[in-house]
């Protein structure tokens, strides 16, 4: 296993939960009684912003996702909402368009005064919606699996960084599945190119030879896949087990997948395992040229624990809908929203200062029988799964990582970020500290 | 036509005065506070409006419809986000002084030589009217040397912000790809986000909308406008009086790369983005529409289009997300089989004083492309 | 030779005999234990034995496997039992008997399928075909055989070998015997040296594959092998600028389609119709509605949906097509560019509009098995679906422009373009026409949807991702000319598959934009321009 000293028992977790917590509960106090002094409304409704595409290219996306947050929200007040105040959903429409992620954040903070975003998918969006979160002291919580080298404050990362997908998975296909030689193919942007150097170097630190390493990207929504596989095939025919590593975004894994299988490339032969195909996007498919192709992902709509079970069975009801399917970002915002409402009241307020400070530490149970920790680098523990697609658009796990695994928003594969950590706790309380230099990075202008 | 503008000067200045006003003087508190929010879209809308101009000078006046100004647009924007990058200095997560971050995570180890000179604002500002009025001059000069007009221009104007928006996507260029630019800290030591700055910044791109204004005014109402007019209406016929359209169009052309420039450039620092999806050939096609909605051909129809359209979005997709592309495409619709001459060509017909206003009887004559 | 001839059972009995004594004593315990083991590599062992054994119940076994419905005991048991469970209950995998008092669940386990396992099956059930009636099922078989290249399968290829007559078969069934002999340890050097060059002869990627994964062979085979693989590489540079240049043409006959509708509208009644793209996603998503209403009325024509899809798709983007034109395009003639912005308009409308009724997701289009897989032409792999689309590429441009040329509507529509005026005083009803010609533009477009569902994502986006490229299509082949059309759509997919492997896929179509923009500086009315005075017009 790669992960060495990064996957940890549930147990050792829960004690590590506990103990962060304890540390952080000293820091408390005097941001509660700041927020108290603060002019804020102790009663009435708790505002929470969902801020999901409606329309554009990512609604397809986002708007699951928008579904689940007012699912969670409705459950959450039937329990009596948080410190006896109900919550109110505040939806708006980015429009999948970047800048106006930013626009409507700042609406969000400043006009609708909500305790906390849940929203983003495409780094870009992220990326956009950061400087406003920050300056604004406001509370993002990102669902979406991405490829790290970030860790801001006001930002709870309920997605996986590449060390909790990508990494494990080409785990996987070396150890399991015996391959030698590597294909990295993506649609070109910043996911694919930071996820793809990490894994390059990380191959090659497990001594793959650069010849053995092919890197190939396409453009968003590429179609005519022929001459890729084509290529694909030709590197996969130099008498080494070849594999896909496949960071494909959206629309482009319909056609490539066809491709695949016209060409009569079978999973056996070659296998692909990708990272952003999951239940949502198998949902509108013709799967039968995918079956037995892999992705890897920290949940799967087929996991058969009796949370998940409730999970799935209460989503479909919510939408009256029984062929709604259920995804990771889904368990992610359901993890991240259960934490929050944890963090609420342990912090006693909804400023949010205090409820940042109260995140770290608090625990939940995630909906695959294992629990989720708030870590002080403000990214969660996670299981790492591979799943073999199935006929009927579901996965069937096929392997598992032995624990859990620690987020690494920096990636140690890096030169840039070797020497990175992040960690909120005092005294370090930084988001990018150089473990080398040992100090705080980027804080002033020199 | 001196009331026209005098009018269309007073509601720009005034405007934005009222909105800062209401943000510095009325206390938070007070009903008739304008948040800090309202003075970013303010901003934001007054950019949009730079670029209606530039579009309507060029569609409204010399009859080229063009379906790529927002690669203009965008291009000033990335001149002003390199610029707001390399102010970040040390404050990027990796604290490199010179390599923004995104070059730094994926591996670059020298600052690539277009980013040379970017941390000076002046710099910055000449890049953001240079570089699209250089790519405007070297393409308008091919295509109307070659006489490529009407539809044809159309389609290659779109294949040339759809080909940018492309060649932006790549992270090997140097431009942060699909990401673009953003996380910017302050713009000449103003902090960038707070309400202080966001009413600075409104303010200049009124006064610089205004500014705008008045040259194009005094453009299309010059010798070389009445020209340009003629060139719209008749183009061979004024080729054979012993003109040069194609000298005309693109002097006009070059000047409205430069408007779209420097909105592009006023608009990054509002925002607080810069990314390649600014190219979309849809964006361009937007624009026209403001143009349309206003009136064309009118200069402060293009203006009021462009500001009406964006209040329409803001409040639509905030309110009826999924009416949006309903109402924009039934715009299209409306504005182009019914009112041709737009909102102005309304007001115009209401006050029935053809006289007052030149310009859109000008845009009332049948104009083919 | 007739003596040889015999049962082909006792063949393989006889073969399973052989391996069965060449396998180490601990897996004498036969197939079925096998199975049972919990040791994969073991399990993948058992399933070849199996295959070779000539036992009746092999395919059974086999299939169950690969279904996930065989199951062992979960207890070490000297028996070894194995189950396959069938909707009618478990069955005894040995005997395909009724298991008269099921164990408990609790008790079985499903047997292990890891890769190793599934290649094993993928080689076990090439075997069973081997003997099945039909030559391209053995032939399938063959392949199978040569790709997993098993020495073990060696005494079974030989058994084939003498009693194949199809001499397709007999030549992959060679192949795979040169492949097994080379994976062999013990074959002797002449009999290795004379596989390389079967294997160097075969010259595809996965003689290639094969050659290049052998290690540890003695020197003149090391040699040889290093030769072929050189020689094959040569062999797949030559056939690589024939497979591009088929490529070009897939991608061209592609856009070919995209544009074929748009070179009536805008070719020859000079309407820009940027909702064009959009008659192709509503083609599309005729298809997914044809084969919905199939998939529930008559699951027996599955197959053949695309066949019914293709005259809806026309029928209904055609009608939608002469509703626009008569509430809409029949207002804007002579304002080209107004009408740019109203059909631009009119396609934002029609994305959300199906947006609404179908949803934001991808609608699943199912490929028919006619459509899938690939057949080789020399060194060429061509997929299947790509060559229909350039089958139908080609019809449709070829019905098009008959019916322009002798068809009713076909005369009177160029009768309209050339003077209208004229046409009218013939008694020709022009509007009528007018609506027709748009209606025919739209509907071509709306084929051109059956054939997209088939390559690409049925979304409401669709017809975005081609709106650019079929306008550049019509104007790199000259406005009004359907043969400049077809040479620009190939010219286009040309230059696009040549560009593309030097400079990648991102930077290709960046370039092939600014060629285009190059193009048309210089040629600004394409490449057959129409001549006379109707251009200026």
């Amino acid at each position: 296993m790669s992960s060495e000293g990064l996957t940890l028992g549930r147990r050792q977790l829960g004690l590590m939960g506990a103990g962060l917590a304890a540390a952080g509960l000293p820091a408390l106090p005097p941001l509660v009684e700041e927020a108290k002094a603060a002019p804020a409304p102790g009663t009435g409704p708790i505002k929470v912003g969902i801020l999901h595409s409606l329309s554009g290219t990512m609604a397809i996306s986002e708007v699951p996702l928008k579904d689940v947050m007012l699912m969670l929200i409705a459950e959450q007040n039937k329990k009596g909402g948080v410190m006896g105040r109900p919550i109110e959903p505040v939806v708006v429409d980015p429009a999948s368009n970047w800048p106006l992620f930013a626009e409507k954040a700042r609406q969000l903070l400043s006009v609708d005064k909500v305790a906390a975003i849940f929203g983003c998918w495409t780094s870009v969006s992220r990326k956009s919606v950061l400087p406003v979160v920050e300056q604004l002291n406001g509370i993002l919580y990102y669902p979406v699996q991405y490829e790290g080298q970030e860790c801001s404050r006001n930002i709870f990362y309920s997605g996986a960084a590449p060390n909790q997908q990508a990494i494990p998975a080409v785990d996987y296909f070396m150890t399991q599945l015996g391959i030698k030689r590597w294909i990295l193919a993506g649609t070109d942007y910043v996911y694919p190119r930071t996820t793809n150097k990490i894994l390059e170097a990380y191959l090659k630190s497990k001594g793959v030879p650069a010849a053995d390493i092919m890197i190939n990207y396409t453009p968003f929504g590429y179609s005519d896949w022929q001459a890729n596989v084509a290529k694909f095939k030709a590197f996969g025919s130099a008498g080494k087990k070849t594999g896909v590593i496949s960071t494909i975004n959206g629309d482009a894994n319909v056609p490539f997948y066809k491709e695949l299988g016209n060409q009569g490339i079978k999973a056996t032969e070659i296998p692909v395992v990708a990272f952003s195909v999951g239940e949502q996007e198998l949902a509108g498919l013709d799967t039968a040229p995918l079956v037995g192709q892999l992705a890897a992902w920290n949940y799967f709509e087929s996991v058969q624990t009796p949370a998940n079970q409730k999970f799935v069975a209460d989503f479909k009801a919510f939408m009256k809908n029984p062929k709604r399917v259920t995804n990771d970002p889904m368990e992610a915002h359901y993890i991240g929203f259960n934490m929050w409402v944890k963090a609420v009241e342990k912090a006693g307020t909804t400023d949010h200062s205090a409820v940042i400070d109260a995140m770290i530490g608090v625990s939940h149970p995630n909906l695959t029988g294992d629990y989720a920790t708030m870590m002080p680098n403000h990214h969660l523990t996670k299981p790492v799964l591979i799943g073999e697609v199935q006929a009927n658009g579901q996965f069937n796990v096929v392997w598992q990582t032995p624990g859990l695994v620690v987020a690494q928003p920096w990636s140690p594969y890096l030169p840039e970020s070797k020497y990175l950590i992040g960690d909120w706790l005092p005294p370090m309380s930084c988001g990018n500290y150089n473990v080398k230099l040992g100090k705080c990075l980027g804080k002033s202008k020199a | 036509m001196r009331r026209e503008s005098a009018l269309t000067v007073a509601a720009i200045l005034g405007g934005a005065l009222l909105l800062a006003a209401g943000n510095v003087l009325v206390p938070a508190s007070g009903s008739l506070h304008v948040s800090g929010f309202v003075v970013g879209l303010a901003g934001k809308y007054l950019c949009y409006a730079l670029l209606a101009l530039a579009v309507d000078l060029v569609w409204g006046y010399a009859g080229i419809l063009t379906l790529g100004h927002a690669a203009f647009f965008a291009l000033g924007g990335y001149a002003m986000g390199m610029y707001l990058m390399r102010e970040i200095g040390a404050r990027g997560v990796y604290a490199n002084p010179i390599l923004p971050d995104f070059m730094v995570f994926l591996g670059w180890k020298q600052l690539p030589w277009y980013w040379f000179g970017f941390d000076h604002f002046g710099i910055a500002l000449i890049a953001a009217l240079a570089v699209p009025a250089l790519l405007a001059g070297v393409f308008g000069w091919f295509a109307f040397r070659s006489r490529v007009s009407g539809v044809y221009l159309s389609i290659i104007t779109q294949a040339l912000t759809y080909a940018l928006m492309l060649a932006f996507f790549r992270n090997n260029m140097g431009f942060g790809g699909n990401n673009g630019m953003t996380d910017f800290k302050d713009i000449l030591g103003f902090p960038i986000g707070t309400d202080a700055t966001s009413v600075g910044l409104m303010l200049v791109t009124a006064l610089v909308l205004a500014g705008a204004y008045l040259l194009a005014r005094a453009l299309v109402a010059s010798r070389f406008g009445k020209v340009l007019v003629a060139v719209r209406d008749a183009e061979p016929r004024t080729r054979f009086l012993g003109y040069r359209p194609e000298h005309y169009k693109l002097v006009v052309w070059v000047f409205s790369a430069m408007l779209a420039g420097i909105g592009g450039a006023l608009y990054v620092p509002q925002v607080g983005i810069i990314n390649p999806s600014e190219f979309a050939p849809a964006n361009s096609i937007e624009a026209v529409i403001w143009v349309a909605v206003g009136g064309r051909g009118s200069l402060s129809g293009a203006i009021l289009g462009a500001v009406l359209v964006n209040l329409g979005k803001t409040w639509l997709t905030g309110a009826l997300p999924e009416m949006w592309l309903f109402a924009l495409g039934g715009l299209f619709i409306v504005v182009t089989l019914f009112l041709p001459r737009g909102l102005i060509g309304l007001l115009a017909r209401r006050r029935a004083a053809p006289k007052d206003a030149p310009a859109a009887v000008a845009a009332a004559r049948e104009v083919t492309g | 030779m007739p003596r040889q001839v015999q049962g082909l059972s006792r063949i393989l009995l006889a073969a399973a005999l052989f391996v069965l004594a060449a396998l180490p004593p601990a897996r004498a315990a036969g197939p079925f234990a096998e199975l049972a083991s919990v040791n994969s590599d073991v399990v993948a062992a058992g399933v070849r034995a199996l295959a070779v054994s000539g036992n009746p119940r092999a395919g059974a076994v086999i299939a169950a496997l690969k279904q996930g419905r065989l199951f062992a005991w979960r207890w070490p048991n000297p028996a070894a039992p194995l189950f396959i469970r069938t909707d009618a209950g478990l069955v005894d995998a040995r005997t395909g008997a009724k298991v008269a008092t099921p164990p408990m669940p609790v008790n079985l386990r499903a047997v292990i399928v890891s890769d190793a396992v599934r290649g094993a099956i993928e080689t076990g059930a090439g075997v069973l075909d081997l003997r099945a009636p039909a030559a391209a099922t053995r032939e399938r078989a063959a392949e199978a055989l040569f790709q997993a290249a098993d020495p073990g399968s060696l005494p079974l290829i030989d058994a084939a070998l003498r009693t194949e007559k199809d001499p397709a078969v007999r030549r992959v069934l060679r192949d795979a015997q040169a492949a097994a002999l080379l994976k062999s340890d013990t074959a002797p050097v002449p009999a290795q040296l004379a596989a390389v060059r079967r294997l160097a002869g075969r010259a595809d990627l996965s003689s290639r594959n094969l050659l290049a994964s052998l290690s540890g062979e003695p020197k003149p085979v090391a040699a040889a092998v290093a030769r072929a693989i050189a020689g094959i590489d040569r062999q797949l540079r030559l056939w690589g600028l024939v497979e591009n240049v088929y490529y070009g043409i897939s991608l061209g006959a592609v856009l070919l389609l995209a544009a074929a509708g748009l070179a009536i509208t805008f070719g020859v009644m000079g309407v820009i119709n940027m909702a064009h793209g959009e008659m192709v996603m509503i083609g599309a998503y005729t298809t997914f509605v044809v084969q919905q209403t199939i998939a529930a009325a008559a699951p027996g024509l599955n197959e053949f949906g695309l066949l019914f899809a293709i005259p809806t798709a026309f029928l209904v983007a055609g009608a939608l097509g002469v509703v626009i034109e008569r509430c809409m395009i029949r207002f804007l003639y002579g304002r080209p560019l107004e009408t740019l912005l109203a059909t631009w308009g009119l396609s934002l409308v029609l994305q959300q509009a199906v947006r609404s009724v179908f949803g934001a997701t991808n609608k699943d289009v199912t490929s028919p098995a006619w459509m899938s897989g690939f057949v080789r032409l020399g060194g060429l792999t061509l997929t299947v679906n790509r060559l229909w689309i350039i089958l139908f590429a080609a019809l449709v441009i070829a019905a098009l422009m008959a019916a322009l040329r002798w068809g009713g509507l076909g005369r009177s529509i160029r009768a309209v373009t050339q003077n209208r005026r004229m046409a009218a005083a013939m008694g020709i009803r022009t509007p009528w026409i007018d609506a027709l010609t748009f209606g025919l533009g739209s509907g071509i477009a709306g084929m051109a949807g059956v054939a997209l569902s088939q390559i690409d994502n049925v979304s409401p986006n669709l017809g975005q991702n081609y709106i650019i490229d079929s306008f550049i299509v019509v104007v790199v082949g000259g406005v009004g000319n359907l043969w400049g059309t077809v040479f620009g759509a190939l010219i286009l997919g040309i230059v696009d598959k040549f560009v593309e492997p030097i400079t990648g896929a991102v930077l290709g179509k960046i370039i092939v934009l600014v060629l285009l923009i190059l193009f048309i500086q210089r040629r600004p009315r394409g490449l057959f321009p129409l001549k006379g005075r109707a251009v200026e017009a």
